[in-house]
Order: structure tokens, then C-alpha cells, then sequence
């Protein structure tokens, strides 16, 4: 009996999707009738030519099974607001948001904090017992007059609302208008971002978008500041420079010969946000956090937008094809040019790190763009995606998703505790890439992880420079002889 | 290009490259519209004097970088501290997943915690089906011991009522009539991280002790001999416990740890998540209504709940953070006095060698000038410290401390000669601290993780203490009590300071002349 290559990897394909259908059979069984009808649609088994994973998303996490997701707070200030600079963003409500938030996620910029930049820290209106029972409309005119005190030199300000101010009626629109007047127009940003709104962050990086589109881009237009544009004027939207990544992939658009007039959110400063709607062309990293903005940019100011992948020389070379296609030939040679340029390190750390990855399986877990836009870069290690999932995604990004995974990928949207755990235990990969709350559990049992959100202390991962610490990380994790010292030889 | 794959760089030092600092700079000129630097300098310099310091303390509104948290982190603490707990918040869902980052960044452990992931539709009518399905859901996948259930803002704004809600969900059928869901309403908008934790650890043992909300008898206290103890809000629980354990045996005391999360906070690594681990048994938290005594070692954190032990016919004795020799003595003279247990000729040699530490080591310490801030029982315990070492706490300040502890602090300064010119600064911040640091420098500071923008600002060298400590790894493992943490904390100290001596005296043909080897 003689079988070819194709039918036993066609065997394992489908070895793999039994296992996986009896594991997701398997982890519905530890939940009450409802809750397991409710999570049934939300795990699959991706079968390849299907238009999207088969699961449902951006739906209400259930109560009590240990969802992994955050807020809309954590959207807008964590994710888009957060990091723009020069700019404070006051943590509207009690003290523990903003506490929880402070300076946690990594994103990196170049400034004088407390002088003239303010990222990495925690304003807030710490709302006592009064300001719920009379309102913190006052506190806020106050707060807002104590910032243009003691930090004079800020840009901007931000409200970041948390539960409570939706919930006690506050008006905080009102507020903003009213000292955004009395500071000679003063860009003051009102944000519905309360935590209880949608079912993630997600909703918080739609409202933060929104409020750009409405407090930034509409005032900008009162009073232009002095540009020049060129024909090559490009801005980088949904990189959050975690690690520095926004400049690991702004050094090539720049080297390709395009002018990169703003960082949309990392190392961002109002001006740039201010001056995007007149760039040639957005590119778009983050689409789940940042697609709304860009949207509306292309319909309002003609400004189209293009989505690019940066992890893995793949993809890296894909999107910078695809990014000079929108421009002259000196810019599509310029691509080539850049390619070519970082082919030699490609091949290099290619050459040095994936004999010890070959083969290696990993499952992810985490936000954004993230669950799919790496895969390409492990596949360049030759390590393989064996399961995958958003902690927030919606539908479109499950469509998107398509274009990465392999037949029979487990995916499993909005992941609980105990699903991921069991999941991870049956499948038992050489790696999971997820986040600080999933980091220790799966290191407990053995299996190496490297945090996906925050890069683990690493970082950049973006671009060509950025390949290269990937791929020493990720081997650092797989390879590390702690992983040979779990089990006590007696 | 200098990236390569034989010496990979990363951040530290790839943004540090030509190609990058060029890029950078061009960045900020052509697009970033910066002030022009002299005003930036200008302003820099500003913020360092008495003048801005005068405005900065005249701030009535605007916080900025506090050292504390809100109330449910201090409760899903507590929580994990009893045998096969699962904190159960209810309200917004995006809260737990700020605590659990919040402990296991600092612990290096994985944190359990549900919550009942509340929305826009539950702020209008409220979260019992968010209770209903919560508590079914966390009963039969989880399968703890007990729920404890604390509260988050939203849930406390609208009004949800948590006794009636676990009732409705028990008759609902989520989890059995007689299975225990102790509750604390735990509002971020009242008080700090400490008082979620004193909240929490009254709704345990209220639970317990005065029939589970109205479904069984109150029990009836019958004294015995042995005595309860409380850590409190702590970021050294693993040390620290296990230290004070270690203290209660060699006296041959009978204790009950409450809220004991030494071991969930310090699981090893053996290829088996442990979702639970150690902790107070239930048994052992209704049977702690008969202790003798019960000890509480952050006062502070134990405002309400020492009260309802005091109730029910306890002993009750409030210590803050005992720290060094002084205070351990008292702490095991107490000891001793409630239970009648003689202190061992094992801990008198431990004190002796603390008292030994500090002679061959004083003066180094001796005059130097500190700041501390951080939580209140534990600046009290820390300053009480460092004036035994002969050390001047120049600027105590805890944005959780009170009244009350403004004077305990005052009064503490006064019983002391290394007391005398240093101040308290209750419910101030960092942005306050700043300023001191600035217009009256001090030789070192004290604080946790977010103390090293202070550092890096005004030029103080950081002694890392509290809570949370996320940049420096394994803190948490070594006690910072009983006569061995007075150690810990004495070595800290003093590496650091030897640390700065080195850095001050080694410039060659300048300064190296004091760069001795003994010392």
C-alpha cells in the first residue's frame, strides 16, 4: 500500500479537525445548558474556502466565566488616546482606572514627561463619594484650570470617562466647550469611553476615533497650522509604537522614499493628528482600532487607506509593494530598494533561528490585529498557528483571518479562562503568545509564552529590525532549559 | 542598518543607532510642532522651585500619579486569601481584567477573578441577571469552594443591592441554598485599595460568624486559646506570612492566618496550574470567632473589620507594619502577653543579630535623610524604622492616609530626636512629592515601581518599597517583618546606598580617591 505526500498530510488535516471539534465538544460540557448554547457559536474548526472562521463576535462576554476582555475605557485611553503626548488625558472618575492603566502598556515616545509630554502618567479626578452625589462637572472646570497651571505647556486635553460619569449625568461636553472657549480654543477632547458601554474595548476605540473626527479635525480646521505637503506624504495609523514598533516601520516608508507626517497613536502628537487628513495615504496597521477614522478620512477628505502587515519579511515585502502601488515608479523602486536592502539580515536570522523553531506549533490569543497579522512571521521561522483567537475582534476581522490560517485551526473567539486553559492542555503547543493575565497559568504548566501585547519587556517587532528580536524572543521562549526543569527527576 | 542577527538589538539600544536619533529628530522638528526648547527648559526648571511647589499644594481638584488604587483590587486580595475562593466582581467587566494584570504583574502569578461583565443594558435595569448567570456560570466551571463577591463602581452607582441579588440567585437555582457567597459593596469612589480589602475581609467573616445572611443561626463564640492574624493589604504576603508562621510556631502559638494568600501568590512552576492553592480554610474562618485575640498587622487596612471582631468578644491588637527591632518586640511581647507563650531564646538571638546588622552598619545610614510614601500602615512602619537605624524621615506621605494618620505619623516624629523637622503629608501625590524632592532633597527615597519617575526626575536614588512593584523581580518573596525582614529591608537600604557611594567616587583622577573597597 503506497500513499502519497498530499493524502497523509490530508490525514492529518483531518486528524487534527476530529481532535479539535471533540475538544471544543469537550469544553462545553463544564458550563450550564444557556452558557454553552451561548459559547458554542463563539469556537470552531476553520475549514479552508469558508468566507470567515464560522464563529460569532463582538457580542456580550458571559457573566462569570472569566473573559479575558477589558473595556472601552481601556480602548480609548489605554489604546488610542493614551499614547498622543502632548496632550493629558485625565482618567475621568474614581482613582483605580487610570491606576490600572498608568504607563502599563509599553508605548514608547520621545518627550519631557511632565513638561511638555505627559504619556507615562496618571491624571485623574479621583470622584469621591460627593462628586457622584453633586456631580463632577465643577471638579472638572477646576481640574481643567489646575492643568493649565501647573502644565503649561500641554497641547490638549482629554476627558476620559469612566462608568460612573454616564451613569450620574454629568456633562462633561459642556464642560470641555465651555474652557476650550476660555483657553482661546484650546483643543479639549470629550470622551464617552465609560466602561460599561459595548462589550470590549472595541467600542472604545470607535468612540475615541469619533471624538478625533469631532474635536480634532473639526477645530483643526479653525486654525490651520503651517504645512507643506508633498506628493509622497503618507500617515501611519494603528501603530501604537509598543516597544518602539511604530518606528521600526516608519524607518522604511521613510527609506522607500515617502514622507511619514504622523504616528497614529504611538509617539503621536496633536499636530500630526491635526495634519493627517492631508497626507496621500493612510496606512493602516491596527484595522479593528483605527479602520473608523480611516473610513472617514477617505470619505470626507479623500485620503485613501490601505492595510499592511509588518511582522515577518513576508509580509513586510507584500506590504510595501503594496504600499508603493499607490504611488510613482521612484517610489515602487524605492520598495525594491528597501527589500532588497534587508534581505541580507532576513536571510540571516532566517538562517540562524529557524532550524530551533522548525515546526513548532503555537496558539494565540490576543487583541486587534494581532491574531492574525504575526502568523506570517512565525511561518517565516517555519512554526506553525495551530489555534487562534480575538479577544475582541469582530466579524471582519474572522474574514480577514481567512487569508492566514491553515485548514482545521482551532479558533476561539472571546476565550474563557477554563477554555483556554483545557484547550492548551489537550493541544499541548511548544508556545502560546497571549497576555500578562494568561502568561503565569500557561507557564505553570510548562509551556513557554511570550505576551503578545506588550511584547514582554521586548520589542519592536514591527519591520525588518524588528523581525530579528521576534525571532531571537520567540527562540529565547521555546528553547530556554527552565522549560527541561519542571518535573523533579525523583 | 546596524540590526544583525548574531548580536540582536532591541529597544535598549537599536533606538539609540544614527539612523534611528536622525529619524527621531525629524520626526519632532518637521511635524510634532514642539515648544521651542527654551521654553521648554524654561518651564522645566520652573516646576523644580518653591514657587511651583507653592501652586502644586494649592491644587483642590487634579490628581496626579497617586499612590493608591480603588477599593475591589483590595477586595479580590482578601478574596484569594480563603481556600478555593473565587472573587467575584460584579460590575463592568474591563475593572477585573485591570486587577488581575494589576496583582499579576507584581506577584509574577496568575490571578483568578470573574466578573459579572455588566453593560449598557444592566446599567439600566440593573445586574441580577448578570448575577444569575455569573454566579452558575463561575460555580460549574470553576467549581470553588466559595464566591466572594465585591462590587465595582458601576454596580454601586446604580444601586445594585448584593445581600438581595445572591439571595434571588440562590433561589434561582446558580448555586445552592447553603453554599457561601460572602459580599462587600466596595465603591472605588470611597476610600483606596485598603479599605476594599477591610471591606471584604468584614463581609468574610461576618459571613461566617453571624449566620451567613440570616439562612442559618449566628454561631456562638466558645473561646479557646488560639489567636488570628491579618496581613492586610500586602505585597510581601508571600515573605511575609510564611516569615510570621515560621515566628508562631517557634513560640508554639495556636493561629489561625485570615485571608492567607501566601501560597496563591507563589505557586511553583512544576508543569500543573494551580487555579487555587492555600489559603484559610472556611472551617478555620468560622471557628476564628473563638479565638483569644485577634492580631492585626496594618491597622489601617483593618478599620471596620477589627470593630466587628472586637464585637463579638476578641481581643483585638492594631499594629502598623511592624518594622525593625522596636516594633517586633512589641509585636512579640504582645504575642506572648495575649497567649501566655514565652518568647523563644531563638528569637532573642534573631534580634540580637538584627541589633548586631544594624551597629556594624549604622553609620552609613546614620543622618541621612529619606523620603517614603506609600500605603499608611506601612509608612508608619517604615519610618518607625528608619529613626531606629538613625535615619530622618523627611517627607512621609500616603494619598490613602487620613487625619488619623497624619497625627499617628506627627506623633510618631515627636517620641523621636530623628524626628524632629520631618513632615506628613496626608492624601497628597507624586506630582506633590516632586516638588518636595525638588525644593527639599533628601538623600533617598522610598516608594514603589512608579517612584522611579520621581528617580529619574529629581535625581533621588529609589529604594524600592510597597506596592506594586512591577520592575524589580521577586520582592514579594522576602518578608519584610519579624527580625529576619528587618534584615531584608536593612540590606536593601544599604546596598543602595553603598550602590550611590560607588557611582559618586569613580571617576578616575576626580573622585576616585573615596572608591574604597572596604566599607
Amino acid at each position: 500500500m503506497s500513499i502519497t505526500a498530499e493524502e497523509t498530510q490530508e490525514q492529518i488535516v483531518a486528524a487534527t479537525k476530529a481532535r479539535n471539534r471533540a475538544l471544543i465538544d469537550e469544553v462545553l460540557k463544564v458550563y450550564p445548558e444557556k452558557t454553552a448554547k451561548r459559547r458554542a457559536k463563539h469556537l470552531n474548526v476553520y475549514e479552508e474556502g469558508k468566507p470567515d472562521c464560522g464563529v460569532k463576535s463582538n457580542i456580550k462576554s458571559v457573566p462569570g466565566v472569566m473573559t479575558i476582555r477589558g473595556c472601552a475605557y481601556a480602548g480609548s485611553k489605554g489604546v488610542v488616546w493614551g499614547p498622543i503626548k502632548d496632550m493629558i488625558h485625565i482618567s475621568h472618575g474614581p482613582v483605580g482606572c487610570g491606576q490600572y492603566s498608568w504607563a502599563s502598556r509599553r508605548n514608547y515616545y520621545i518627550g519631557t514627561t511632565g513638561v511638555d509630554t505627559f504619556v507615562t502618567m496618571q491624571f485623574t479626578s479621583d470622584f469621591q463619594e460627593k462628586d457622584i452625589v453633586f456631580g463632577g462637572d465643577k471638579k472638572l472646570e477646576k481640574i481643567m484650570d489646575e492643568i493649565e497651571d501647573l502644565f503649561p505647556l500641554n497641547h490638549g486635553i482629554t476627558v476620559q470617562s469612566e462608568c460612573p460619569i454616564g451613569l450620574i449625568g454629568d456633562d462633561i461636553e459642556a464642560v470641555s466647550k465651555k474652557k476650550s472657549k476660555e483657553y482661546g480654543g484650546k483643543t479639549i477632547v470629550p470622551v464617552r469611553c465609560e466602561g460599561f458601554r459595548g462589550v470590549s474595548q472595541s467600542l472604545g476605540h470607535h468612540i475615541a476615533n469619533d471624538s478625533i473626527r469631532d474635536f480634532v479635525f473639526e477645530k483643526a480646521g479653525a486654525k490651520p497650522r503651517e504645512f507643506t505637503s508633498t506628493p509622497y506624504d503618507v500617515a501611519i495609523i494603528g501603530d501604537y509604537n509598543i516597544g518602539g514598533d511604530a518606528w521600526s516601520s516608519r524607518i522604511l516608508l521613510e527609506e522607500m522614499g515617502l514622507r511619514v507626517i504622523a504616528q497614529w497613536s504611538g509617539d503621536g502628537s496633536l499636530a500630526e493628528l491635526e495634519n493627517t487628513p492631508k497626507a496621500k495615504l493612510n496606512v493602516l496597521h491596527c484595522y479593528r482600532s483605527m479602520n473608523y477614522i480611516s473610513r472617514y478620512m477617505e470619505e470626507k477628505h479623500g485620503v485613501p487607506w490601505v492595510e499592511y502587515n509588518f511582522f515577518g519579511p513576508s509580509k513586510i515585502a507584500e506590504s510595501l509593494r503594496t504600499i508603493a502601488s499607490y504611488f510613482d515608479d521612484q517610489i515602487k523602486e524605492g520598495a525594491e530598494r528597501v527589500i532588497e536592502k534587508y534581505s541580507r539580515l532576513t536571510q540571516q536570522v532566517i538562517d540562524r533561528y529557524r532550524p530551533r523553531l522548525e515546526g513548532r506549533t503555537v496558539m494565540l490569543y490576543v487583541g486587534g490585529l494581532r491574531p492574525r497579522h504575526v502568523i506570517g512571521a512565525y511561518e517565516d521561522l517555519g512554526m506553525n498557528i495551530v489555534g487562534t483567537g480575538y479577544e475582541f475582534g469582530h466579524n471582519d476581522d474572522y474574514q480577514r483571518t481567512t487569508h492566514y490560517v491553515k485548514d482545521g485551526t482551532l479558533i476561539y473567539d472571546d476565550v474563557t479562562g477554563y477554555e483556554f486553559e483545557k484547550m492548551v492542555e489537550t493541544i499541548q503547543p511548544d508556545l502560546v503568545g497571549s497576555g500578562i493575565k494568561e502568561k503565569y497559568v500557561f507557564q505553570k504548566m510548562g509551556v513557554p509564552f511570550r505576551q503578545m501585547h506588550s511584547w514582554d519587556c521586548s520589542g519592536p517587532y514591527h519591520g525588518y529590525d524588528g523581525f530579528a528580536i521576534f525571532a531571537r524572543d520567540m527562540d529565547m521562549a521555546i528553547n530556554n532549559p527552565v522549560w527541561s526543569l519542571t518535573k523533579s527527576p525523583w | 542598518m546596524t540590526q544583525n542577527a548574531d548580536n540582536v538589538l532591541d529597544h535598549f539600544n537599536l533606538f539609540r543607532e544614527p539612523e534611528y536619533q536622525e529619524m527621531l529628530k525629524n520626526k519632532k522638528e518637521q511635524f510634532e510642532y514642539p515648544e521651542p526648547q527654551e521654553k521648554l527648559v524654561q518651564v522645566r526648571e520652573w516646576t523644580k522651585t518653591w514657587e511651583y511647589r507653592e501652586k502644586n499644594f494649592q491644587r483642590e481638584a487634579l490628581t496626579v500619579n497617586p499612590a493608591k488604587a480603588c477599593q475591589p483590587l483590595g477586595a479580590v486580595f482578601a478574596a484569594l486569601g480563603f481556600e478555593s475562593t473565587m472573587p467575584f466582581v460584579h460590575g463592568s467587566q474591563g475593572c477585573v481584567a485591570y486587577y488581575r494584570s494589576h496583582l499579576s504583574r507584581h506577584f509574577k502569578e496568575p490571578t483568578s477573578c470573574v466578573s459579572s461583565s455588566m453593560t449598557e443594558d444592566a446599567a439600566v435595569f440593573g445586574g441580577l441577571n448578570n448575577m444569575i448567570d455569573g454566579l452558575a456560570n463561575t460555580y460549574n466551571m470553576y467549581k470553588p469552594k466559595m464566591i466572594a463577591v465585591s462590587t465595582t463602581c458601576m454596580a454601586e452607582v446604580i444601586g445594585d443591592d448584593l445581600n438581595a441579588f445572591i439571595k434571588t440567585s440562590k433561589d434561582k437555582g446558580s448555586v445552592p441554598g447553603e453554599y457561601d457567597v460572602p459580599f462587600a459593596h466596595t465603591p472605588a469612589f470611597v476610600g483606596s485599595h485598603i479599605t476594599g480589602y477591610d471591606n471584604a475581609l468584614k463581609g468574610v467573616l461576618s459571613h461566617f460568624w453571624d449566620g451567613k445572611a440570616g439562612t442559618v443561626p449566628a454561631l456562638v463564640r466558645e473561646p479557646n486559646e488560639k489567636i488570628n492574624f491579618i496581613g492586610g493589604f500586602d505585597g510581601y504576603t508571600v515573605g511575609n506570612t510564611r516569615e510570621i508562621k515560621r515566628i508562631f510556631d517557634l513560640m508554639g502559638v495556636d493561629y489561625t492566618i485570615l485571608a492567607d494568600t501566601s501560597e496563591i501568590f507563589d505557586t511553583p512552576t512544576d508543569g500543573y496550574f494551580r487555579m487555587y492553592d492555600g489559603g484559610t480554610t472556611l472551617e478555620d474562618t468560622a471557628a476564628a470567632l473563638n479565638a483569644r485575640a485577634t492580631f492585626s498587622m496594618q491597622a489601617f487596612c483593618t478599620e471596620k473589620t477589627l470593630p466587628l471582631i472586637a464585637e463579638h468578644g476578641q481581643e483585638v491588637v492594631a499594629l502598623n507594619c511592624p518594622m525593625g527591632v522596636k516594633a517586633t518586640d512589641h509585636f512579640l511581647m504582645e504575642v506572648s502577653r495575649v497567649t501566655g507563650k514565652p518568647i523563644p531564646e531563638e528569637l532573642r538571638k534573631e534580634r540580637g543579630r538584627l541589633v548586631d546588622a544594624i551597629a556594624d552598619s549604622t553609620a552609613h545610614i546614620h543622618g541621612k535623610k529619606f523620603a517614603l510614601y506609600g500605603d499608611p500602615d506601612q509608612c508608619l512602619g517604615l519610618a518607625a524604622f528608619l529613626m531606629e537605624l538613625g535615619a530622618e524621615p523627611t517627607h512621609v506621605l500616603a494619598t490613602n492616609g487620613g487625619k488619623e494618620w497624619e497625627a499617628k505619623v506627627r506623633a510618631l516624629f515627636d517620641s523621636s530626636p530623628f524626628g524632629k523637622g520631618c513632615n506628613v503629608y496626608a492624601g497628597k501625590d507624586l506630582w506633590h512629592m516632586r516638588s518636595l524632592l525638588f525644593t527639599e532633597p533628601v538623600d533617598f527615597l522610598f516608594g514603589n515601581t512608579y517612584g522611579k519617575y520621581l528617580e529619574r526626575d529629581t535625581g533621588t536614588p529609589l529604594i524600592r518599597f510597597g506596592f506594586p512593584i512591577f520592575d524589580r523581580h521577586h520582592h514579594h518573596r522576602y518578608p519584610i517583618w519579624g527580625y529576619q525582614g528587618g534584615m531584608n529591608m536593612l540590606v536593601r537600604i544599604l546596598d543602595k546606598i553603598f550602590d550611590e557611594i560607588d557611582n559618586n567616587t569613580n571617576v578616575p583622577s576626580q573622585s576616585d580617591y573615596s572608591f574604597d573597597i572596604i566599607r
